[in-house]
C-alpha cells in the first residue's frame, strides 16, 4: 500500500534542474532563488492550527476487571488502575472488546497484538513487519512542510523500542536520551518561530541542494542494480525525501504560535529499564514533546513508555514486570496479581501526565489536546496468558474537532483494525479498506467521527 | 625477531607443502551453482573503520548508529535485508556533515586535501575534482564514474562560490558523498564469468569488498583495490596473494572480533541491565570488559595461536581485567591493563560459555535464566532454532511455583505443562548446568540456601556443569558445522541454502583436515569458487529450503 504525496512542482525542482541535469553551468545565483532581496524568508501565511498525529504505548496491557467498567456509551467510568485517566475521560475513547483473528498463524507473543493494532495485520513470524504502521501512513498525508518528519522517543533505555516502520528492514529508531532529544530539537539548529528576524539558514539551502543532487545522482546509481536489489533500498529514497522536504521547511519561517517557548535543557538523569527512570524521562520527554509540537517543528509523534511484553523492572527485585505477569501468584483475598497490578497503574499514570501536558498547552481556543489525535495501544490484554482479543486502544484529543469522544466502545468481537481504519480516516487518509486477511476492514467507527 | 621470521617462514614452507598435499588428495571444492550478490547496509563497525582509515583516527565519530535486525543468526546477514527508515537518514547526515567539517578544519585539510587550491576563498575545479576523485574511490570501494565525479566537483564549486571558501565546498560535496546509497549501502556488481559456463562472477572490485568486509571488516585498502583494478582478483593466484597478505596483517584481527560480536551478540551488550542492588559488582565498566575478555580470548586462541575452534569451549587460558577479577572473585591484577590469566584445572570456568559475558547476556536483570542459556547455547553454538513460547497459556500453576527455591524446582513447573514442555525439555537440561553461576556470572553453590544441582544433558548426553557442556560441545560435530555456517552466511551476506549444502559438506571435511583452524576456514571460503560466484538470475529462491524462517537449521526432534 503507497500512497503518493502530492508534490507542487517547489524550489526543489529548479534545483534539481540546477545540479541534477547534464547540462548545467550555472554558475551564479546559488542561493538567490530561495531568498528576497533582504535574505528574509516568506511570511508566515496564517494557516489554521494543524491537526498533529501521534502514538502512545505500553507494554502488557491491563489486569482484567480492574480498568474500565462494563458501561458502555458516553461517560467513561474508568476504575482503580486508570484513575490517572478521569480528569480527561471526556477527551478519550477506549475500545473494549476488538478482537484480533489471527487467520492460523501462530501468535507471536509480545509481538502479534501490537503489529496487529498499528498496522492492520497479524505477522506470519516474529519481527516481520510487513505494512507500513499507522503514523507513517498519517505522516505520508501530513508529515511534510516540518523540521522533522517525525519525534520517536522510547522510556526504556532501548531506542531499538520503537513501533514505528515502513518496512520490515527499516524502524524508526528511537531516541531513549532527553537530553539528546533536547539538542535535536532545541539545539543550535533551532528556529523560534515567535522571533521576528527570521532570516534562512544559507547552509540549510546549500545542503538541501546538494541532497537533491545527490539524490539525482543515486537513482543512476541504483539503475545498475538488479529488481531485486533496486527494490531493496526503496525507504532509503523516501528517506532522502523526507529530509529535503524537512530542510525545505526549514528554509520558511515556523508558524508563530503563542504556547511555543523555549524549554531548559533537562539534567540528564538514568536512562534504563527501572521503572523509576522510565517514569522520569518519560516526563522529562514528554515536557519537550509538547513544546516540539507547539513550536511546529514537527506533526508527528511517536512515545513508547515501556516496551511490548514489558522490561520495566523495580529495583531490588528479581522479577521484571513482565516475569511477574506470569509467574506472580494471584493475591488470594484480592484475587488478581498485586505487583503486576502496579506496574500497570503506572502505565496509566504516565499516560495521565502525557495528556495532562498536552491539555496545559494553549492554542487558539483550545489545547493541544484538541488539535492532536493521540492512538495509544498494548500489546496484550491479560498479560498472564499472552491473550491477543480484547487489546486495550484508546484515542485521546479531539484532531481538530473531527473526533468526537468520551465514549466507551464496545466492539462485540470485531477485528481492533477497525480502530486503526477509523484513525486513519479522520486524519484524511484516503483509503476505502485497511489490513489483511481477517483484519481486512472497511468499516470506521462511525461514532467516533465527528 | 629472528625468531619471529624463522617461525614465518617455516609456516610458509609447511603451508605450502599441506597445499600441496590437500590438492592433490584433500577434499575438493565441489562444482559451484552460484550464489546471489546482496546488497548489505554498511554496520556501525564498518563506517568508524572506513572514516578511520580514509581520514585518520583523529576524526571523532559521535553518535548513535541504527544496527540492523538480526537475521540467520547475524547481523551481517540482517544488513542485507536494512533499508534506512528517515530517523537513520538524519543521523547520517548529521554525522556526515560532522566528520566532513572536521576534515576541513585547518588542522587535518594540509595533511588529506591531496593539492592546494589556487586560492582558498575561490573555487579550484581542478583541485576539488582531485580531491573528491580519490577520496570517492576509498569511500565507494571503487573509483567514481565520471558523471558521479563531475557532479562532486560541481557541488564543490557552487558551494565554494556560495560560502567564498574552497574548502567549504569540499566540505558540502564530501557530506553529501557520506549520505549517498553508494557508501551507505554495499552493493555488488557481476560479470560473465569465464570459467564458469553460464554463471556469473563478482567484478574484482566487487570482490574486494567481499574479502575486505570479511578478513578485516572496513573498505579495501589501496592495495586491494589497485590489485582488483588490474585484474589479478580474476586469477586464483591473485586472490591468494591478496587473501595472504589480509590474513597475515593485524588487521585481521578486527574481522574476527567483528565475526564473534556478531555470532555471540555483543551488541545486546550495550542494552544489558543488571540490578545493581542485587549485583553490586556490575557497572558499565563491567559491561564493556565482559565483552572484551570473551573477545581477547578469542583473537589469542584463534588469531595469535592459530588454534582449534573446538577449544573455545574448553580453554582455561584468557585475560582479566581489575573489574572482571571482581565478578570472577579472584584477586585482581595490579596492572590497570588486560593481563593473561589461566583458570585452575579443577575451576568451574573453563571454556567461553562460562565466561561472564555468556552467562550475564542471557540471564534476567535480576536473576540466573536456564531457559535463556539453554537456547542460547543451541542457537549460538548449534545453529539449532529454538521456537517462541505459546500464546494462550495458562499460568495458574505458577501459584504453586512460587514456593520452589531453585531454578530447578521453578523450571519443573513449566514441564507439567505439555504446551510448554516441549521447548523446556530441549533447553532447560542445558541450561540449568551453568546454575552455579547467578545472573551476572558470578560463582555460587546454593540458590537461597538449598545447593544446586548442575546435572544435565545435551540430547541425550548427560554432563556436569559448565566444565562438562564444554567438553560435549568442543566433540559436537553440530558445533563446528554452525560456526562454518555462519561464517559462510558472514562473507556472503545471506544464509546459505540448498545450492550450498554440497559446498557446506566440503567446508565441514576441510575444517577438520586443517586441524578446526579457524584462520584456515576463512581462508578455504575467501579462495573458493563459491564465494565470488554468482547465478546468472539472483538465487533468492533457493535460500530458504535448508534453513526455517529465521535462519536456523531445525531442531533434530
Amino acid at each position: 500500500m503507497t500512497f503518493l504525496i502530492p508534490r507542487k512542482p517547489t524550489r526543489r525542482s529548479v534545483l534539481r534542474g540546477m545540479l541534477g541535469s547534464a547540462a548545467i553551468s550555472v554558475s551564479l545565483p546559488f542561493l538567490d532563488c530561495f531568498l528576497n532581496t533582504n535574505g528574509t524568508a516568506l511570511a508566515a501565511t496564517g494557516a489554521p492550527l494543524p491537526v498533529r498525529f501521534g502514538t502512545w504505548f505500553w507494554g502488557l496491557g491491563q489486569t482484567p476487571g480492574r480498568a474500565i467498567s462494563n458501561k458502555m456509551g458516553a461517560g467513561i467510568e474508568f476504575l482503580d488502575e486508570c484513575k490517572a485517566l478521569i480528569p480527561y475521560r471526556d477527551h478519550i475513547n477506549y475500545f473494549s472488546n476488538f478482537n484480533t483473528p489471527l487467520d492460523g498463524k501462530v501468535s507471536q507473543v509480545h509481538f502479534t497484538g501490537w503489529v496487529a493494532a498499528r498496522t492492520g495485520e497479524a505477522p506470519g513470524r516474529d519481527r516481520d513487519v510487513r505494512l507500513p504502521t499507522l503514523d507513517v501512513l498519517v505522516g505520508d498525508l501530513i508529515g511534510s512542510g516540518s523540521r522533522f518528519r517525525s519525534l520517536d522517543v522510547s522510556c526504556t533505555g532501548n531506542p531499538k523500542d520503537s513501533y514505528s516502520f515502513r518496512s520490515a528492514g527499516a524502524p524508526n529508531t528511537a531516541e531513549v536520551s532527553p537530553v539528546s532529544f533536547y539538542a535535536r530539537v532545541f539545539g543550535p539548529e533551532f528556529v523560534d518561530p515567535n522571533k521576528g528576524d527570521f532570516k534562512a539558514d544559507p547552509n540549510v539551502v546549500l545542503r538541501k541542494s546538494v541532497l537533491s543532487a545527490v539524490n539525482e545522482q543515486s537513482k543512476q546509481f541504483v539503475s545498475t542494480l538488479g529488481a531485486e536489489d533496486k527494490a531493496r533500498i526503496d525507504q532509503y529514497f523516501t528517506s532522502i525525501r523526507q529530509l529535503e522536504d524537512n530542510l525545505a521547511a526549514q528554509m520558511q519561517k515556523p508558524e508563530a504560535n503563542a504556547a511555543c517557548h523555549v524549554p531548559g535543557l533537562p539534567v540528564e538523569g538514568q536512562i534504563g529499564t527501572e521503572v523509576g527512570f522510565a517514569q522520569t524521562n518519560h516526563k522529562l520527554m514528554t515536557d519537550l514533546m509538547v513544546l516540539a509540537l507547539a513550536c511546529n517543528q514537527t506533526k508527528l509523534f511517536n512515545m513508547l513508555y515501556s516496551d511490548s511484553g514489558s522490561s520495566l523492572r523495580l529495583p531490588g527485585t528479581s522479577q521484571n514486570h513482565h516475569n511477574l505477569t506470569h509467574e506472580e501468584p494471584n493475591d488470594p483475598k484480592l484475587g488478581y496479581q498485586v505487583l503486576s497490578a502496579k506496574f500497570a497503574t503506572w502505565s496509566m499514570e504516565a499516560f495521565g501526565y502525557f495528556l495532562e501536558a498536552f491539555s496545559k498547552v494553549r492554542e487558539g481556543d483550545g489545547t493541544l489536546l484538541d488539535n492532536t489525535f493521540i492512538f495509544a495501544n498494548s500489546d496484550t490484554s491479560h498479560a498472564k496468558i499472552h491473550l491477543n482479543d480484547n487489546i486495550p486502544i484508546m484515542t485521546a484529543g479531539k484532531a481538530g474537532g473531527r473526533l468526537k469522544t468520551g465514549l466507551h466502545i464496545d466492539g462485540g468481537g470485531n477485528p481492533l483494525s477497525r480502530v486503526g481504519f477509523t484513525a486513519l480516516q479522520i486524519m484524511g487518509v484516503p483509503v476505502e479498506a485497511w489490513g489483511s486477511g481477517a483484519l481486512r476492514t472497511s468499516k470506521p467507527i462511525t461514532e467516533i467521527m465527528a | 625477531m629472528i625468531g619471529v621470521s624463522l617461525r614465518k617462514y617455516l609456516r610458509a614452507g609447511l603451508a605450502g607443502v599441506v597445499a600441496v598435499a590437500l590438492s592433490s588428495c584433500g577434499p575438493k571444492e565441489p562444482a559451484v551453482s552460484g550464489g546471489s550478490t546482496v546488497v548489505r547496509q554498511i554496520t556501525e563497525a564498518q563506517y568508524r573503520n572506513i572514516i578511520r582509515d580514509v581520514f585518520g583516527s583523529s576524526v571523532t565519530i559521535i553518535g548513535r548508529f541504527d544496527a540492523p535486525g538480526r537475521e540467520a543468526g547475524l547481523l551481517a546477514v540482517g544488513a542485507s535485508k536494512a533499508d534506512i527508515a528517515p530517523a537513520t537518514l538524519e543521523r547520517y547526515d548529521n554525522l556526515g556533515r560532522s566528520i566532513a567539517s572536521q576534515v576541513m578544519e585547518e588542522k587535518r585539510r594540509a595533511n588529506l586535501v591531496s593539492c592546494t587550491p589556487k586560492a582558498p576563498k575561490e573555487a579550484d575545479d581542478a583541485c576539488a575534482r582531485d580531491f573528491l576523485g580519490k577520496v570517492g574511490r576509498m569511500l565507494y570501494r571503487r573509483p567514481l564514474t565520471s558523471a558521479e565525479l563531475d557532479l562532486e566537483t560541481r557541488i564543490a564549486t557552487e558551494a565554494a562560490k556560495a560560502r567564498g571558501d574552497f574548502y567549504a565546498g569540499l566540505e558540502f560535496a564530501l557530506a553529501g558523498m557520506l549520505v549517498t546509497p553508494q557508501f551507505l549501502f554495499i552493493a555488488e556488481a557481476t560479470e560473465a564469468d569465464p570459467d564458469h559456463a553460464g554463471l556469473q562472477r563478482l567484478t574484482g572490485l566487487s570482490k574486494a569488498s567481499r574479502l575486505s568486509f570479511l578478513l578485516w571488516n572496513t573498505a579495501p585498502d589501496e592495495e586491494l583495490l589497485a590489485a582488483a583494478e588490474k585484474g589479478d582478483l580474476n586469477t586464483k593466484r591473485g586472490m591468494e596473494r591478496q587473501i595472504d597478505r589480509m590474513l597475515d596483517s593485524p588487521a585481521v584481527e578486527a574481522g574476527v572480533r567483528n565475526f564473534f560480536s556478531d555470532m555471540l551478540g555483543f551488541d545486546a551488550v550495550e542494552q544489558l541491565a543488571k540490578d545493581t542492588i542485587i549485583y553490586p559488582a556490575y557497572s558499565s565498566t563491567v559491561a564493556n570488559d565482559l565483552k572484551e575478555q570473551t573477545l581477547r580470548t578469542l583473537v589469542d586462541l584463534l588469531v595469535t595461536k592459530d588454534g582449534d575452534y573446538r577449544d573455545i569451549f574448553t580453554s582455561r587460558k584468557t585475560f582479566m581485567s581489575r573489574q572482571l577479577a571482581m565478578v570472577n572473585r579472584i584477586s585482581a591484577p595490579t596492572e590497570t591493563t588486560w593481563v593473561p590469566y589461566e583458570f585452575a584445572e579443577n575451576d568451574p570456568r573453563s571454556g567461553i560459555q562460562t565466561q561472564v559475558s555468556f552467562l550475564a547476556l542471557h540471564s534476567h536483570p535480576g536473576m540466573s535464566s536456564p531457559t535463556l542459556r539453554g537456547k542460547a547455547v543451541r542457537e549460538i553454538f548449534l545453529c539449532q532454532a529454538v521456537p517462541p513460547p505459546p500464546g494462550d497459556v495458562n499460568f495458574d500453576n505458577f501459584n504453586n511455583a512460587a514456593v520452589a527455591k531453585t531454578a530447578r524446582e521453578r523450571l519443573t513447573v513449566h514441564r507439567t505443562n505439555p504446551t510448554c514442555a516441549g521447548c523446556h525439555k530441549v533447553v532447560d537440561p542445558i541450561g540449568l548446568t551453568l546454575e552455579n553461576f547467578d545472573g551476572m556470572g558470578q560463582f555460587r553453590t546454593t540458590e537461597n540456601g538449598v545447593p544446586i544441582d548442575v546435572s544435565g544433558d545435551l540430547d541425550g548426553q548427560p554432563f556436569e556443569g559448565g566444565v562438562g557442556l564444554g567438553k560435549v560441545l568442543h566433540d559436537s560435530p553440530a558445533a563446528t558445522s554452525c560456526v562454518i555456517n555462519r561464517v559462510y552466511a558472514y562473507a556472503t551476506g545471506r544464509a546459505a541454502g540448498r545450492g550450498d549444502v554440497a559446498f557446506i559438506d566440503y567446508l565441514e571435511k576441510r575444517f577438520a583436515a586443517d586441524g578446526f583452524r579457524f584462520k584456515s576456514l576463512l581462508r578455504t571460503i575467501a579462495e573458493s569458487d563459491a564465494f565470488s560466484t554468482v547465478a546468472a538470475k539472483p538465487a533468492s529462491q533457493s535460500n530458504k529450503v535448508a534453513f526455517d524462517a529465521s535462519g536456523h537449521k531445525e531442531l533434530q526432534p
